[in-house]
């Protein structure tokens, strides 16, 4: 069982998430050819003297709405993110909480892109969500595994079952395909086409000044917290020997982002049309395979 | 504090479902829809149905993002930029929704609803799910083919390129012509 957090977790929370968000990001820039370590630092800075650009007959309030709520969902996602054995709030049904927050990332990439009135971040948008369809099956079929493996829907129980034997060592299936996803629903690293260069920023093409790096910021919390998230769900939470659970906790994530930094570094952007048809034909029916694998390992137990 | 919450909910359901025949904007409309629908499954989160409530709001969310999809495949107004109106046959439409409420209110009011009896349950969704998959299992089972079924039929009904295209007039081209190559190999 988690305990209970304090109240002041609260308003810790999205603290140290974009803490760990400009960490992942600098360590990001640092991999990167001529960039450096203070390279978010910079762009943030940049980007609030920029002067701000406006297009014709913009729907200003649905850009605003789509780009912050880009942010607020990946923090409400992470309420239920356990650090060792504590969560901001343990809810019964935490599992589907984070995937109703996934998806509502997903709307607000939509809405960015359609806000602006423009050719390219309107493609951007659509393409996430054309994507998105293709990504979030297989991903709800991953996430649903874990619960299934733990028979509960509460985050602390899905860590509590793997006091033994970690979710990963035996549903590496569910585990790969929760990260691949997890990096498409966060449209990052080599799924990044939503955004990606060839339609000059897609979604984010039209934002300037502070809705860029309220969107742009978002989309690496969201990275960080869907990373995070496949500690406890697949990696053992805050289990390990020696170390307290937070320890543990923070050093699996950290590794998991540091993996995800480095392939993405290794990996160059994926053609749609490829992930899309392999994401519908292997990876949805190799996670349903998997669920039932695990489904009749748990029926026997 | 609950029933304020509650009240706040409501009330905020209820304008944004008005407001989705109000804008002239087709994304507007949607995403006011949204937050209608949001709300709701707020209040079921504040009547303790935590469960129902959280996949009310995955549901909802994942659903009008498929409609966006589905609006550029079927609309004669694909990107939804420009104006349109929620509202069609005004005059026909308002005779119609007047009756419904009036009914609907007379039912509310006039029905003897019965007395509660026994408490409700330690768990609800255990409970919704028992008889959702108990004894109504192949009801279910029914619903969720024919809903499938009408998804597939209807995405087959809207290509333009059938398997004759793919694969000749005698479909016995050994590949597929595809406009665009996919990820398998085919």
């Amino acid at each position: 069982m988690t305990d209970p957090a304090p109240l002041w977790a609260v308003l810790a929370l999205p603290a140290v998430l974009a803490g760990a968000a400009w960490a992942v990001a600098s360590f990001d820039a640092v991999l990167g050819a001529g960039a450096r370590a203070a390279w978010p630092g910079r762009e943030a800075l940049r980007l609030l003297v920029q002067q701000p650009r406006r297009t014709r007959a913009a729907d200003v309030p649905l850009t605003r709405l789509g780009s912050t709520l880009l942010p607020v969902a990946a923090v409400l996602a992470a309420v239920v993110l356990p650090l060792g054995f504590r969560s901001v709030s343990d809810l019964p049904e935490g599992i589907v909480w984070f995937n109703a927050m996934e998806a509502l990332a997903w709307a607000a990439v939509w809405l960015t892109g359609w806000g602006p009135n423009s050719t390219l971040s309107l493609i951007g948008g659509y393409r996430f969500l054309a994507q998105g369809l293709a990504y979030e099956l297989p991903h709800m079929l991953a996430i649903t595994t874990a619960a299934l493996g733990a028979e509960s829907l509460r985050v602390g129980d899905v860590v509590d079952a793997q006091a033994g034997l970690w979710f990963a060592v035996w549903m590496p299936a569910a585990f790969g395909i929760y990260l691949l996803s997890a990096l498409a629903m966060s449209f990052w690293g080599p799924f990044d086409q939503p955004a990606g260069r060839d339609v000059a920023g897609g979604a984010a093409a039209e934002l300037s000044g502070v809705d860029r790096i309220v969107f742009l910021s978002g989309r690496w919390l969201l990275f960080v917290v869907a990373a995070a998230f496949s500690v406890p769900l697949f990696l053992g939470g805050g289990h390990g020997p020696l170390l307290p659970g937070w320890a543990w906790t923070l050093l699996k994530t950290a590794v998991v982002l540091a993996f995800l930094v480095w392939a993405r570094r290794r990996i160059p952007t994926v053609r749609m049309e490829r992930y899309v048809e392999l994401a519908w034909v292997v990876l949805t029916p190799l996670a349903v395979a998997q669920a039932l694998v695990v489904a009749v390992v748990v029926l026997n137990r | 504090m609950n029933d304020v919450a509650f009240g706040l909910l409501a009330a905020l359901a209820v304008v944004s479902g008005v407001m989705v025949f109000r804008f002239d904007s087709m994304a507007r409309a949607t995403f006011s829809l949204l937050t209608s629908l949001l709300c709701v499954g707020g209040e079921m989160l504040l009547l303790g149905l935590d469960y129902l409530g959280i996949v009310t709001v995955l549901m909802m969310t994942i659903e009008m993002a498929i409609m966006a999809v589905f609006m550029v495949m079927f609309m004669m107004n694909p990107a939804g930029l420009m104006p349109m109106t929620m509202t069609h046959n005004k005059k026909g439409a308002a005779v119609i929704c007047g009756i419904a409420f009036v009914l609907l209110a007379a039912g509310v009011l006039l029905a003897p609803w019965p007395a509660r009896q026994g408490k409700p349950p330690a768990d609800p969704t255990m409970d919704l799910g028992m008889s959702l998959m108990g004894p109504q299992m192949l009801t279910m089972m029914v619903l969720g083919m024919a809903l499938f079924a009408t998804i597939v039929a209807t995405v087959v009904l809207a290509t333009r390129r059938g398997r004759y295209d793919r694969f000749g007039d005698d479909l016995r081209a050994p590949q597929a012509s595809d406009p665009v190559r996919g990820g398998v190999g085919r």
